[in-house]
């Protein structure tokens, strides 16, 4: 494993949908490298023979009658929105439209 | 009469109100004037809800005359962590994204609240997302340890140990994903319970990392925390990891206070080095209080906790990663455009919402997780701490062969001053240096007080560690210590609390 540049902060943060500033990027750069020194020991012990574990007890998939049950109004839904129009969540445009 | 009513424990204000000693509305009305009279110096809440709260009371009064059977803590207000959703009052999780946010439904345990008539006072402040272990990563500005203001009160939930510190109100819901119930109870004097992963139904609470997050009881006494643990544990459809199956007898375990006989493994691992020589000194002599109670003590070793602290901070920054991808600006919460761009895409509006919206933890954490989980490093991080979790689930089992319980200090050291440690990560991350190992695990925990270091004055905190669905036995050993430490100490270890100024705007009596 190798160190994490700041360009490889920038990327992840990218990927992460978040605009940090130069100077986040260079304080960051720095604790990553750090934090993740410290993490990286997980490998000493983390042998071939172990298995891993995703969950703290065994998990069964759970499904319900498909049945109609109360569940929010249109406006309910809406009441925390940024924006909205015709009962719709109203978003920023997607694609690029040069 | 209303400081009366703010010292006593929630099951003697249950007594009373059942009693028609007092009613519902005293009893709520003597916490809105306690957190309008210290709140402005501890600032434990975010938001109160006097009037809600209020309603609540008189309509429990009103049924009460009426002579309806109600629940036994029915008039018992509580506070409620700004983690858990509650409809039509603002829910933040301490964070800027969520500012002004309110939402339109109730988290599970807010309902069983309402449905057992508890008004609800307020929404407790917290380290944002519960990312902390000081309350100083909420964007709101930190809590205060009521034993000490300069202290931190612990976090992620210090809003919900520092109001029940202050008297503020007598019990309080908290989350715990590496520590944030435990930890905050040790460093205030106060009791708090982490149930087994799926006791507790995790429905409406702003998520963190789904695999460690549980909801559990805040209060000053065993007893109390045992019966809200009652009231908001068991099976809910709606949270697909909820365990089908009855809440443990945990009240009855916390009356019956009884340890004769039991095993309790004393874990090799967590304590010693490291540990504050005070820390040290109280939970030596509450393993002797045990032991003096009939109890059989055997040390056990769990090798693999060495590496549990750098499990969780690559499992917890994955799954919050992913979690915290629902803070789009989209939905809800804080839309921000970015400077200087015309047209931005919603892309560009994500970016600089998610900038704007979370602090300096939050984005750090989200980073890690990203890393930790991108592809060519998902081996060597996530796969490889997924491993670990296996090997410290592997100790637990091999340790609970030989004890029906396990004992440490809940936390490396009492409170520390506010400040202190925000600019360094990882001395802060070491405060949960004993409490991560049962969110791996998804075994049930409780810190109860066991005194104060005498170096500092400050509380202490002794941790009890219980089998997953076993959580009883963690009400069964905390009562009877805290039995044996109150007899040991004439009163509760809170009595010793320096006194709060108070004012009629609590706000003038920081000092």
């Amino acid at each position: 494993m190798s160190a994490i540049s700041r360009d490889d902060v920038a990327h992840l943060a990218m990927l992460a949908r978040i605009d940090l500033s130069d100077a986040e990027l260079d304080k960051m750069a720095g604790e990553l490298a750090i934090i993740l020194e410290s993490v990286a020991r997980v490998n000493e012990a983390a042998t071939d023979d172990v298995p891993p574990t995703s969950h703290p007890l065994p998990l069964a998939n759970v499904t319900r009658p498909d049945v109609v049950r109360p569940s929010l109004t249109a406006d309910e839904a809406l009441s925390g929105a940024p924006a909205s129009e015709q009962q719709r969540f109203s978003v920023p445009r997607i694609l690029d439209e040069d | 009469m209303t400081s009366d009513i703010t010292r006593a424990s929630a099951a003697e204000l249950a007594d009373r109100l059942y009693r028609k000693e007092i009613s519902a509305v005293e009893a709520t009305q003597a916490h809105l004037d306690r957190i309008a009279a210290v709140d402005g110096s501890v600032h434990a809440f975010l938001h109160v809800d006097a009037e809600g709260a209020l309603a609540t009371a008189r309509d429990i009064d009103r049924r009460r005359a009426a002579g309806e059977d109600l629940h036994i803590l029915a008039g018992v207000p509580i506070a409620v962590k700004d983690i858990a959703t509650t409809k039509g009052l603002p829910t933040t999780a301490g964070s800027r994204i969520l500012e002004g946010w309110i939402p339109p439904y109730d988290a599970t345990i807010v309902a069983k609240l309402k449905d057992a008539g508890m008004p609800i006072l307020g929404k407790t402040n917290m380290d944002e997302f519960a990312m902390g272990s000081s309350t100083e990563h909420s964007a709101y500005g930190p809590s205060h340890n009521p034993w000490d203001l300069e202290r931190i009160p612990g976090g992620s939930g210090g809003g919900s140990s520092a109001a029940v510190a202050s008297y503020q109100a007598p019990l309080a819901i908290g989350t715990d994903t590496g520590g944030s119930i435990r930890q905050p109870a040790a460093v205030t004097g106060t009791v708090g319970c982490k149930p087994t992963y799926g006791g507790v139904s995790r429905y409406g609470l702003i998520a963190l990392a789904s695999s460690l997050d549980q909801a559990g009881p805040v209060s000053r006494t065993v007893l109390d925390a045992a019966l809200l643990h009652s009231v908001i544990g068991g099976y809910d459809p709606m949270d697909s990891t909820s365990i089908d199956a009855p809440v443990p007898p945990v009240v009855e375990a916390a009356r019956r206070a009884d340890v004769k006989g039991m095993r309790i493994g004393v874990v090799k691992e967590l304590g010693g080095e490291g540990y504050q020589q005070g820390v040290r000194a109280r939970f030596e002599e509450s393993v002797q209080l045990l032991v003096d109670a009939g109890a059989e003590v055997v040390e056990v070793s769990c090798p693999s906790f060495e590496y549990a602290l750098a499990t969780y901070y690559l499992i917890l920054p994955a799954e919050a990663s992913s979690n915290l991808a629902r803070f789009d600006a989209m939905r809800y919460g804080l839309r921000v455009l970015p400077e200087g761009v015309d047209d931005p895409s919603a892309e560009q509006v994500m970016a600089a919402s998610r900038d704007a919206g979370f602090g300096d933890e939050v984005k750090r954490r989200i980073i890690l997780g990203t890393y930790a989980l991108s592809s060519g490093y998902y081996d060597a991080y996530y796969g490889s701490a997924q491993k670990v979790r296996t090997l410290i689930q592997r100790d637990f089992s091999a340790a609970f062969e030989k004890a029906d319980v396990l004992v440490s200090p809940t936390t490396p050291t009492t409170a520390f001053k506010i400040g202190e440690k925000i600019h360094d990560p990882l001395a802060m991350y070491l405060n949960d240096i004993a409490t991560i190992p049962a969110n791996l695990a998804g075994i049930p925990g409780m810190s109860l007080p066991s005194g104060l270091a005498d170096e500092d004055g400050l509380p202490v905190g002794i941790q009890i560690l219980a089998p997953a669905t076993k959580d009883e036995r963690l009400y069964g050993v905390g009562a009877a210590l805290e039995a044996a430490l109150v007899a040991r100490w004439g009163g509760p270890l809170l009595a010793k609390a320096p006194e709060l100024l108070t004012t009629a705007n609590g706000r003038e009596a920081r000092s």
